[in-house]
């Protein structure tokens, strides 16, 4: 009961007209940045970030739009990957596999409509899913100590490092580079500086939202660069729109058991959306068999991986918003939002600020279905935005990036810090290095740090308190396994890509 | 195999660069039993650790662009870098249009269209940044103001 009476704050909230509004214009602009190639969730909701505050939005109404966008580009990255054979963002790879060719088949509108309403089921699902155990984490949550908030730091980490890259040693610098670049400033306890090298724009440390709009939107403009907007052949024409009434009943057990896989991998800390897809189309391809057809065009194979990966978005809510620690790269980037709006992420959300989190919810429960919408019946709106050119596009995204950042401080310095990321970015991503360690590193080096300082105090400095309670044996064991494990699976699950979100 | 090695170097010297600068960091007389240098300390000896690793067990060489792609990135590094310079004093919609069109050209490589899009992309985003998010940026060099 109590469920509902949150529930029931919660749209209050939501149906406000403005919140309304935000949220459909979020569903709206999500889409449209998800289907375009070279624009993400993450990148995207990084470059909107700064914007959000000169529209002067309350925490609420800010949190509400971003996450619509979040969710719509979910939904959004699967357009391009249907009809272009490019993945809008990298969660969608796994799309292209059946997406493309069914699309190739002359079944474009088809596919579209059948991985819309897998994205709804997963999404919607998720968001349910979202409701139910938020509330039971946040309340194993007030059992967490430092010390076992050092360790769910680590398990982030390893699990990020071992599951979502390809190379543990490249994931162990990438997390160390964040976590370096988050020292500096001036020291939590001490309130003296460290590593600013008497540089006074250092003093305030870097800002996560520059490193963030630099490592992926600016990288992503040099690889554009790089392939000369190679990537945006014109694609399969899509003709008319018809919902394939038979495909979405036929592969609907397809869906279900796509959003619970999706889901799971979506909660696990530092996996993500990307994970969810790539297990979802994996086990359905196994639980189809060669017979399946998965690989040649089929509808459970567009239907799996898009109820995986939106799935897994909602399900990376849950650790973001209970214990302060995000599932995957979008979601790092919705953590930098509520910090920079004061919200805390963390058990005590739920009980301090309960309109923020079941208006959240309840507008992301809206945003489904205002999702729903636009992505099978005004599917060829969207289909439209794929005809902008990158040499169009992609100085856009530059622009608004510099003028975004510029307007969060009006510091050269951190235009040029941005196109330093950009650059270090570029490099890193060239040479396999994920970058969504680094911005976990600048987001919780600081939070880290003082869970173990913290955890050291009450023990007076002795190590083992780290380990001393079951919760936080666990995480360590959990933390170990999740970074050794993959070395060995890796040989029996090739990723068909880097995977970097 | 090469570049990762490299890699692996530039982070094991870094790491160690790090760690001689965070031992140099003051301490206060309120002293934790942790203090301010052991955490960072940790950090620069993963991160050493990790670069050792690649150093001796490096993925294959990535491929990297030729020259002339190279030169087109660089190009791209000075002129956003000019950008950043020149946006205060120049205003915003000469910088713009011409970084917006520099890039274009680096993506299309169609002379005409680059141009029109820096000149179309500089005034759009002026107006919606200007009248629609409210942002107070100036459109002209200043002294045009007088």
């Amino acid at each position: 009961m109590e469920l509902l009476s949150n529930l029931s704050l919660g749209f209050s909230v939501a149906l406000s007209p403005t919140t309304l509004m935000l949220a459909v214009a979020g569903c709206f602009l999500g889409t449209i940045i998800g289907s375009l190639p070279g624009l993400g969730p993450s990148n995207g909701v990084a470059i909107l970030i700064p914007l959000t505050f000169t529209l002067g939005l309350d925490a609420t109404s800010a949190l509400v739009l971003m996450t619509a966008v979040y969710y719509g580009a979910m939904y959004g990255g699967r357009i391009s990957s249907i009809l272009l054979n490019i993945p809008g963002d990298e969660p969608a790879l796994m799309t292209t596999l059946d997406g493309y060719p069914m699309a190739k088949q002359g079944r474009a509108g088809d596919a579209l409509v059948i991985s819309g309403v897998a994205s709804f089921v997963g999404a919607f699902l998720a968001t349910v899913g979202l409701m139910l155990l938020a509330p039971l984490l946040a309340r194993v949550a007030f059992l967490f100590g430092p010390a076992e908030y050092f360790a769910l730091y680590i398990l982030a980490f390893s699990t990020l490092g071992g599951i979502a890259s390809n190379n543990q040693a490249k994931a162990v610098i990438a997390s160390c580079i964040g976590l370096g670049i988050a020292m500096i400033g001036l020291d939590n306890s001490s309130g003296l500086p460290r590593f600013t090298f008497g540089n006074l724009h250092l003093m305030d440390g870097v800002d996560f939202l520059v490193a963030i709009v630099g490592l992926f939107a600016i990288a992503e403009v040099f690889f554009f660069i790089e392939s000369h907007g190679a990537k945006s052949s014109i694609g399969v024409k899509l003709e008319k729109v018809t919902v394939p009434i038979r495909d979405i009943v036929s592969s609907i057990w397809t869906m279900l058991r796509a959003t619970v896989v999706g889901f799971i991998a979506g909660v696990l800390p530092g996996a993500g959306a990307s994970l969810g897809s790539f297990l979802a189309y994996m086990s359905e391809k196994s639980i189809a068999g060669p017979k399946g057809g998965f690989g040649t065009g089929v509808a459970r194979g567009v239907a799996a991986p898009e109820a995986g990966n939106n799935a897994a978005a909602g399900g990376a809510l849950v650790p973001m918003l209970t214990l302060g620690v995000p599932g995957s790269g979008t979601t790092a980037v919705l953590l930098a939002l509520l910090l920079t709006l004061n919200i805390t992420p963390g058990p005590t959300l739920f009980t301090e600020r309960p309109e923020v989190v079941w208006g959240l919810i309840a507008s992301l429960l809206i945003a489904n279905f205002v999702l729903l919408a636009m992505n099978v019946p005004l599917v060829k709106v969207f289909v439209r935005v794929l005809q902008v050119p990158p040499g169009v596009l992609l100085p856009g995204v530059t622009m608004i990036s510099f003028v975004g950042i510029f307007s969060l401080s009006g510091s050269y310095f951190d235009l040029l810090l941005m196109v330093a990321f950009g650059v270090l970015g570029y490099v890193l991503r060239k040479m396999d290095v994920p970058t969504v360690p680094i911005i976990l590193g600048i987001l919780l080096g600081n939070a880290m740090e003082d869970a173990l300082r913290r955890a050291m105090v009450l023990s007076d400095g002795d190590p083992t308190f780290l380990l001393s309670s079951p919760i936080s044996i666990g995480l360590w064991i959990a933390a170990i396994a999740g970074f050794i494990a993959p070395m060995f699976l890796r040989r029996f699950i090739r990723k068909p890509q880097a995977v970097t979100d | 195999m090469a570049s990762d090695r490299i890699l692996g170097l530039v982070v094991i010297l870094v790491a160690l660069a790090y760690i001689a600068s965070a031992t140099q960091i003051q301490t206060s007389f309120l002293a934790d039993p942790v203090g301010p240098k052991t955490f960072p300390i940790l950090i620069g000896i993963a991160a050493a650790l990790a670069g050792g690793v690649l150093v001796f067990r490096p993925d294959e060489e990535p491929d990297w662009p030729g020259l002339a792609t190279l030169g087109a990135l660089v190009i791209s590094v000075v002129v956003l870098v000019i950008y950043a310079y020149s946006l205060r004093p120049l205003g915003f919609l000469l910088p713009t249009a011409i970084a917006a069109g520099i890039l274009s050209y680096q993506i299309s490589q169609r002379a005409v269209f680059a141009a029109v899009t820096g000149v179309g992309l500089s005034v759009l985003l002026f107006l919606v940044f200007r009248y629609a998010l409210g942002l107070s940026l100036v459109p002209f060099p200043e002294a045009f103001h007088g």
